[in-house]
C-alpha cells in the first residue's frame, strides 16, 4: 500500500557560517504517518524541522511539499508555513493574548476568517485538547502541560497538513509529560501527518510510525521503532540507544 | 514664606498662561518625538545596514549635542527657509531631540522581546509586519513605558528651553515677572512649584498604566 507522500527532503545541507549542520539529508513522510527524529544535542534536529518550514533558510538541496517542490523564489513562504505547523519547546505562547486570542490570532489575521467563525473553531479545538474552561485566562496563569497544548491548538487552527514538534515536552516537569503526549498521540490517531524530535522513547514506540537517528548533520538510520530500538545497525546508534535508556 | 504664598496667588493668571503653553508644547512634541522614536527604532532593527547607519547618525548627533544648541539651530535654520511660530519651531526641536532618546527606549524593548514570539508568528503564517504590529510590538510598548514615561518626565522640563527662542512658557513667564520685578528667585520659585506639580500628576499616571498592565500579565 503506498501511501500519499507528504513531505519530502532531498539532498539539503545548512551551514551556519563554517559549521556545516545538515549535511546530504534525505527525508521522506508520508501522509498521516508519525515520524520520530530522535539525535545528541546539536546533530541538527531542529534545524531540519526549521528548514521543512522554511523559518530557516537552506543553502542546498530540495523540498517537496505534497510532491510538488517549494522554495522561497517560486513560493510565498507565508502560505507555505500555514500548511506546516509547528509546536516550540518552550511554547511560545502570545503572553499579552488570553489563551482563546492565542488561538484565533492567526485565522482571523492570516485567513481573515470571520471572527464568530474563528472564535467558534478556537473554542472547538481548546475542548479538544482539554482546555475548555481557560479560554479567557493569560498564558502566565497556566501550567506548562496546559502551555503546550494551547500552543498545538494555536498551531492546529492553521489547519496545517504537517505538524512539527521540536522537543515538546523538554521543557515541562516530568509530572506534565503525559497530558501533552497523550494530545499528541490524539493526533496521530485521527491521521494527522507528524514529524516529532522527541526522546520519550514510549511514545516513540506507541506512536511513531518510523524512526530517524541523526548524528552529527547526517541520518545514520532510519527503521520502524522495534526494529531501530531493539536491533539498531549502525554502532552509533547503539551508542546514542545506550546512553539515552 | 508668606512673601512666596502672595506671589503664587497674585500671579496666578500669568503662571496658568504659560502652563498651558507648557503643557501644549510637551504634548505636542512628546507625541511627534514618539513616532519619529518609532521610526528610527525600526530603521535600526532593520536588517538593512544604510537605513541602521542613517539611525545611527541621527542619534549620535542628537546625543552629541546639547539640547539648547539643537534648539537655536532649529530656529534659526528654520527660519531662514519658511515663517514658523516659536512655538512649532520649539516642539519640533524638542521632538527630534526626546526621538532620539525615544528611539533608543523602544529599540531596546523591541529587541528585548524574546525571538521565540517572532518565530512563532511566522510559523503561523503571519508576515513579519503582522507579527511586528499585533505580537512583538504590543509587548515591547508595555515594557518601554517605565522609560517612556521617564523620557516624557525629561521632555516636559526641557521645554523650559524653549523659552530662549522667546516661548512664554513656565520658564519664560516667571523670566518676564522676574525681570519686570527684579523678585526672580521669588517667580523661579514658584516656577518651580508648577513643574513639580506637573511631574507629580504624570508619574502617578505612569504608575497607574503600569500597574494595569502588570495584572494582565
Ligand atoms: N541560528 C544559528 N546560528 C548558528 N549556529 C546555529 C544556529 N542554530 C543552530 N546552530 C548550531 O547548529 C547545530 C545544530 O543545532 P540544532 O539543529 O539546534 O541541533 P539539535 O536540535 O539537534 O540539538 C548546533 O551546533 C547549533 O549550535
Ligand atoms: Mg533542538
Amino acid at each position: 500500500m503506498s501511501k500519499k507522500e507528504m513531505v519530502r527532503v532531498e539532498q539539503l545541507n545548512k551551514s551556519f557560517g563554517k559549521l556545516h549542520v545538515l549535511k546530504d539529508v534525505d527525508l521522506t513522510v508520508d501522509e498521516s504517518n508519525v515520524v520520530v527524529l530522535i539525535g545528541a544535542s546539536g546533530s541538527g534536529k531542529s534545524t531540519l524541522l526549521r528548514c521543512i518550514n522554511f523559518l530557516e533558510m537552506k543553502d542546498d538541496g530540495k523540498i517537496f511539499l505534497e510532491g510538488e517542490q517549494v522554495d522561497k523564489d517560486t513560493h510565498n513562504l507565508n502560505e507555505i508555513r500555514q500548511r506546516v505547523g509547528m509546536v516550540f519547546q518552550h511554547f511560545n505562547l502570545f503572553p499579552h493574548k488570553t489563551v482563546l486570542e492565542n488561538v484565533i490570532e492567526a485565522p482571523l489575521m492570516v485567513k481573515k476568517m470571520p471572527k464568530n467563525q474563528a472564535i467558534e473553531e478556537g473554542k472547538a479545538l481548546l475542548d479538544k485538547v482539554g482546555l475548555g474552561d481557560k479560554y479567557d485566562v493569560y498564558p502566565s496563569t497556566l501550567s506548562g502541560g496546559q502551555k503546550q497544548r494551547v500552543a498545538i491548538a494555536r498551531s492546529l487552527a492553521m489547519k496545517p497538513e504537517v505538524m512539527l514538534f521540536d522537543e515538546p515536552t523538554s521543557a515541562l516537569d516530568p509530572e506534565l509529560v503525559g497530558e501533552v503526549l497523550a494530545t499528541m498521540k490524539e493526533l496521530a490517531d485521527e491521521g494527522m501527518t507528524m514529524v516529532v524530535v522527541t526522546h520519550e522513547m514510549g511514545f516513540a514506540r506507541e506512536v511513531g510510525d518510523w524512526v530517524v537517528y541523526m548524528h552529527d548533520g547526517r541520518i545514520v538510520e532510519y527503521g520502524n521503532p522495534d526494529e531501530l530500538f531493539e536491533r539498531p545497525k549502525e554502532q552509533r546508534t547503539k551508542e546514542f540507544l545506550s546512553s539515552i535508556l | 514664606m508668606s512673601h512666596f504664598f502672595d506671589v503664587f496667588i497674585e500671579s496666578y493668571p500669568y503662571f496658568l498662561q504659560g502652563l498651558k503653553i507648557t503643557l501644549y508644547l510637551s504634548a505636542a512634541s512628546l507625541l511627534i518625538a514618539f513616532v519619529i522614536g518609532l521610526f528610527f527604532a525600526i530603521l535600526k532593527i532593520s536588517n538593512i545596514k544604510v537605513l541602521g547607519w542613517i539611525a545611527d547618525a541621527y542619534i549620535w548627533v542628537i546625543r552629541g549635542t546639547p539640547l539648547i544648541v539643537q534648539i537655536f539651530v532649529l530656529y534659526y535654520g528654520i527660519t531662514e527657509i519658511i515663517l514658523i511660530d516659536k512655538f512649532w519651531a520649539g516642539a519640533i526641536g524638542l521632538a527630534i531631540h526626546s526621538g532620539a532618546y525615544i528611539a533608543e527606549i523602544i529599540r531596546g524593548s523591541i529587541q528585548s522581546i524574546d525571538k521565540g514570539q517572532m518565530e512563532a508568528g511566522r510559523s503561523l503564517g503571519m508576515t513579519k509586519l503582522q507579527t511586528m504590529r499585533r505580537i512583538i510590538l504590543p509587548q515591547a510598548f508595555r515594557r518601554a513605558i517605565p522609560s517612556l514615561g521617564n523620557q516624557f518626565i525629561i521632555g516636559i522640563k526641557d521645554s523650559s528651553l524653549v523659552s530662549f527662542i522667546g516661548a512664554q512658557e513656565l520658564f519664560g513667564v516667571s523670566s518676564s515677572l522676574g525681570s519686570n520685578s527684579f523678585d526672580f528667585l521669588t517667580f523661579y520659585s514658584v516656577a518651580a512649584v508648577y513643574y513639580l506639580f506637573i511631574v507629580l500628576i504624570l508619574t502617578a499616571i505612569v504608575n497607574r498604566i503600569e500597574k494595569k498592565l502588570a495584572r494582565s500579565d
